[in-house]
């Protein structure tokens, strides 16, 4: 890891290493805010940036902090940038924190940017770092984008806002699918995403934790 | 090195830099953008009343917002008497700073609402609305009134705008609730927010808000079709919530005495 070349770091976790479909991390974001484009783009910035500046933040300082409190440490970093986040969301982007609402403030809680931090910062320079968390940033915002892509255009008719296909509550012809603007749907595209990802990559595929035996009982009549 | 880092005095120390750091960077920012934030809140609160008096045009700047809401004056009423009140009473120098929501978890700015009266399920009420007024040579011609309550999943919150006869409803809008997307997610969609405007509130008289919201449509010829106004489908708790809180709002116990007050030129 030591080694890792900045390219290596900074593109990795977008396909080979996808911080959602590889390590299944941060999937409650993906169900929560990938409703609609744009408010899927605004969360993936947000946490783009939390991710890459916490990690560089502790990777500066990551010979000082004592081990026993170092996830202490770690979350008080996250925790403020977080909330500096969200403070500049609601100033400039007021529309759509208040559709982000209570997701922003969760991106503390978001395992990415716990396990990048503890993960890679505390054992590397800054810069690879500061990379790294773009890095995992993007492989989040490629899979929540993809997510979104569909929720918003098989639900509501719609791509950042501007309808494709006008609904027939607004007096088109496409009957929206609500399942897609609920939460589950999120599942199901997010599992499809990880099936076409492995099938793409087969080395992804994990090894299966144990083989069924043959099926050797007759049945009973 | 590993070792000097695991001391006690270290711990601490390293604690406490931290701390000290990142509170100043959180309250530099909190403080920093708190103008552009509150300018934010305002201005969204303007686009919502004026959306739902239908005088929002689409892509309008703030600065159009802000001198459009200009035309409106902000009054502070009594819900009880139905009189307007000075800002004083309820601690603020301008009314715009009131918040109505904030006073009705405070005990001594609100007053409990008996279950078998709570319609709109909001348990407490207001002693004081913000109201939002429109008059042209001291005759009222259009009024704002904020309205809320419960729907199926959360509580609604919005504005109704009648006319200047207090009676037609000029539109309709509510600016935050948490219903089901695509169901009760459509009282955003403006097709079914255009039925509303037109619909009478009350029968004549001011007495008992008489607005229903009904299945199946209002055909061209039903009887009292001036209230009746399309149910969301596939929504029906919030179509009832919705009936609900409007009627609740505009009876006895919400703004009716002040219409009165209204109507009868006392205020």
């Amino acid at each position: 890891m030591a080694d890792a070349s900045a390219k290596q770091v900074l593109f990795e976790p977008i396909f080979s290493n996808n911080p959602i479909a590889l390590q299944i991390l941060g999937i409650c974001s993906a169900l929560a805010v990938t409703t609609s484009m744009n408010v899927t783009i605004v969360m993936c910035l947000a946490v783009i940036a939390v991710t890459a500046f916490s990690n560089l933040a502790v990777s500066l300082v990551r010979a000082q902090i004592p081990g026993s409190i170092r996830i202490i440490v770690q979350m008080t970093i996250i925790a403020s940038l977080v909330i500096v986040v969200d403070q500049i969301l609601k100033a400039y982007a007021y529309e759509i924190s208040k559709q982000l609402s209570v997701f922003v403030g969760l991106i503390i809680t978001n395992c990415i940017v716990m396990g990048r931090a503890e993960g890679f910062a505390m054992k590397n320079g800054p810069y690879l770092s500061f990379l790294d968390g773009i890095g995992n940033g993007l492989g989040y915002s490629v899979l929540l984008l993809f997510v979104a892509f569909f929720r918003e255009l098989l639900g509501a008719g719609s791509l950042f806002g501007v309808t494709l296909l006008p609904t027939v509550n607004e007096g088109g012809w496409y009957i929206p699918n609500g399942l897609l603007l609920l939460p589950p749907s999120a599942f199901f595209i997010i599992g499809l995403a990880i099936w076409g990802l492995r099938v793409w990559k087969p080395e992804q595929v994990e090894e299966a934790d144990y083989k069924m035996s043959r099926h050797t009982a007759k049945e009973a009549f | 090195m590993a070792k000097a880092k695991e001391t006690v005095s270290r711990t601490l120390i390293v604690a406490l830099v931290l701390s000290i750091v990142f509170s100043v960077v959180v309250s530099g920012a909190a403080v920093m953008l708190r103008p552009a934030q509150i300018q934010n809140q305002n201005l969204d609160i303007k686009t919502n009343i004026l959306s739902a008096a239908g005088l929002l045009e689409k892509g309008a700047s703030a600065d159009e917002i802000e001198s459009q809401f200009e035309q409106f004056e902000v009054r502070l009423v009594d819900l009880d008497s139905g009189e307007f009140v000075e800002p004083t009473v309820v601690g603020v120098k301008d009314p715009m700073k009131y918040d109505m929501y904030k006073a009705s978890s405070d005990p001594e700015m609100s007053t409990n609402i008996l279950s078998s009266e709570d319609q709109a399920g909001i348990k407490r009420r207001p002693n004081v609305a913000k109201v939002y007024t429109m008059s042209e040579n001291g005759e009222v011609t259009r009024v704002v009134l904020p309205i809320h309550g419960y729907g199926l999943w959360s509580t609604l919150y919005g504005f109704i705008s009648l006319e200047g006869d207090l009676n037609t409803v000029e539109g309709l809008g509510f600016y935050a609730h948490a219903e089901t997307p695509g169901l009760g997610g459509e009282v955003d969609n403006p097709r079914w927010k255009k039925q509303w405007v037109g619909k009478e509130v009350y029968d004549g008289e001011l007495a008992e808000p008489k607005i229903r919201l009904v299945k199946g449509g209002v055909s061209a010829n039903a009887a009292d079709k001036e209230h009746k106004v399309d149910a969301l489908s596939g929504a029906t708790l919030t179509s009832r919530g919705v009936e609900q809180l409007v009627n609740y709002w505009m009876s006895e116990r919400g703004y009716a005495p002040f219409l009165q007050k209204l109507r009868e030129g006392e205020v």
